[in-house]
């Protein structure tokens, strides 16, 4: 992986040079050569190409790392970019239920469908995102945790305000860890480089994760870079997970014997044992 | 020690686990009960999605109480007849049980219903247990003879029609009080997790008066099939069985188990079910908060999952 990102940003290097040396010098002598117009891309890598779910999974720790190649040098006046990235778990409707109390007791009793939501949901960035985000790109790409929640559903019963059931949603997977908001963490070294760590907390579900990486300047995207990050279960997990899902009578009834074998097999062993 | 639950998605403590195994087998070794009634309101409150816990602890009742009926095959102290009567009726009523159980997930409300349950049944088993564990420690110390258990006032039952002869236990009975109590038990131990031996026992002395020579075997007969029945149903219509989840629980729970029985030697019967009947007692009071005071969280969540 590391490999395939250095290749590519060798590769795209080439292609910038190629890019602003055509129009300079040899071969339209008329043009005046002016101040090229920056341009910048964003290139991104991670230590991990995919996450592995195992029996005594405890979380696990993302590195994504990346460099902005640029048309030219930054001239004085010409700020550093700022970095936004996203890591994003699978996203499935949720329902959001509340306990009112009714004749005593506390049950469910409103219930709100959120459209869509994300399992898992991190943005790390150089700087607090109402700072460097403009809300319309926000809007359109996607990115603070709040553009994530499709909170437009419909109302599943009696259900006054969906928005506070949104919120509620969030601030709940925030509690579990799995919405994460780090302003400050991405590092940008020597306005190129830049490096982020996200904690995969052990709660997380499988399926394709992705992360996406925002090179931004004055709130507006300039450009986006992606991952794929397959989070998939692995061994036992894999199969158990895949036979209870898939071929739910044949896990049933291996489940009963096991269960049969390891409970009598231990009662029998003890009877012998005190013997 | 972590271990990863593959269908209750969740990272446990292995050890945590094994050790509440371990603790419910002690309390069902001491008491000769299944502990179903323990285990699964402490799973729900370790975190584990209620329906995971309820399902789960199928294929655990079924494995801890199989070296139990095999002990009293061998002994003849199972009422087959009596015991495939209770059968039929338990496995109609688990299926239906299972049936009320998706829907309750469906709409969200399993913790709410399994918790009403559990407050109602805790309460009234460990009431009965204690008031008649209190009267006959009173009547000991006063010197009285202990009173004969059974054959209370059971008239109407006789009165009821489709009699059946049980040779094994000595009764010419209507069949209509043993499919009862077999249905419901079947539908409780769908939707609360438990084998119901802890309603059943009693039923079965005190209604039906069969005698205790052959009320636990039978018992027994009837809990394993019907939860083997139950764990199948669980797994095709929820898809909420864990088995790493049932392994760790069991593996402790076997352990616990000698411990328990070696312990409950020791101790006197009536002091033993005073003792259990303020357990039982005293998790449903614990649930029983938990249902009237204000949750500190309000909201809850579930992904929905669309390959179900």
């Amino acid at each position: 992986m590391a490999l395939r990102a250095a290749v590519l940003s060798l590769l795209s290097l080439f292609a910038l040079f190629a890019l602003c040396a055509t129009p300079g010098a040899a071969q339209n002598p008329a043009v005046i050569p002016g101040p090229v117009p920056l341009e910048e891309r964003i290139l991104t890598g991670s230590a991990q190409d995919e996450v592995a779910i195992t029996a005594t999974f405890s979380g696990s720790e993302l590195f994504v790392y990346g460099a902005i190649v640029r048309s030219r040098f930054l001239s004085v006046g010409e700020g550093r970019p700022d970095i936004i990235i996203v890591v994003r778990g699978p996203s499935s409707p949720v329902m959001v239920r509340k306990k009112d109390r009714v004749g005593g007791v506390w049950m469910n009793r409103k219930a709100v469908r959120i459209a869509a939501a994300p399992s898992f949901y991190a943005v790390a960035a150089t700087a607090p995102l109402d700072e460097i985000l403009e809300p319309l790109d926000d809007f359109t790409y996607r990115i603070s945790i709040d553009r994530a929640v499709l909170v437009a559903g419909i109302p599943f019963s009696s259900a006054a305000d969906p928005a506070s059931f949104g919120d509620a949603l969030i601030r709940l997977k925030r509690q579990s860890e799995l919405y994460r908001y780090s302003p400050f963490g991405v590092t940008l070294k020597g306005g190129t480089l830049y490096q982020a760590r996200f904690r995969m907390p052990a709660n997380i579900v499988e399926g394709d994760y992705e992360v996406r990486v925002f090179l931004l300047r004055d709130g507006h995207v300039k450009d986006q870079a992606r991952l794929a990050l397959p989070v998939r279960k692995q061994g036992v997990e894999r199969v158990l997970y895949t036979a209870a899902h898939e071929t739910p009578l044949i896990y049933g009834v291996l489940t009963l014997f096991t269960a049969l074998f390891f409970g009598w097999g231990a009662s029998e062993l003890f009877r012998l044992l005190r013997r | 020690m972590q271990i990863y639950l593959p269908i209750a998605e969740m990272s446990v403590n292995a050890l945590l686990l094994l050790g509440l195994g371990g603790m419910v087998g002690v309390i069902s070794g001491l008491f000769g009960v299944g502990g179903g009634f323990l285990l699964t309101p402490l799973l729900i409150l370790m975190g584990i999605p209620p329906a995971v816990a309820v399902s789960t602890q199928a294929p655990q009742i079924v494995a801890s109480s199989f070296s139990g009926v095999l002990a009293h095959w061998k002994r003849r102290a199972v009422d087959v007849k009596m015991g495939l009567v209770l059968l039929g009726a338990g496995l109609v009523g688990s299926w239906i049980g299972v049936q009320i159980f998706s829907l309750l997930r469906e709409l969200g409300q399993v913790e709410f219903f399994v918790t009403v349950c559990y407050v109602v049944f805790l309460g009234l088993v460990g009431g009965l247990m204690a008031y008649e564990s209190v009267g006959a420690l009173r009547r000991r110390r006063n010197g009285a003879p202990p009173r004969p258990m059974g054959h209370p006032r059971r008239r109407w039952i006789h009165k009821l029609p489709w009699k059946l002869r049980f040779k094994q236990s000595k009764l010419y009975i209507s069949v209509i009080p043993p499919v009862l109590i077999g249905f419901s038990i079947g539908v409780l131990g769908a939707i609360m997790g438990v084998g119901g031996g802890f309603i059943m026992l009693p039923a079965l002395i005190y209604l039906l008066g069969m005698p205790t020579n052959v009320v636990v075997g039978t018992s027994l007969f009837q809990i394993v099939f019907v939860m083997m029945f139950t764990t199948i149903l669980h797994a095709v219509e929820n898809r909420t069985v864990d088995a790493i989840l049932a392994l760790l629980l069991l593996l402790g729970g076997v352990l616990g188990a000698q411990i328990g029985a070696g312990l409950g030697a020791r101790l006197r019967g009536e002091q033993l079910r005073l003792l259990l009947a303020a357990l039982v007692l005293l998790v449903g009071l614990v649930l029983a908060v938990n249902l009237v005071a204000e949750p500190s969280e309000l909201f809850s969540f579930s992904h929905v999952r669309e390959d179900a």
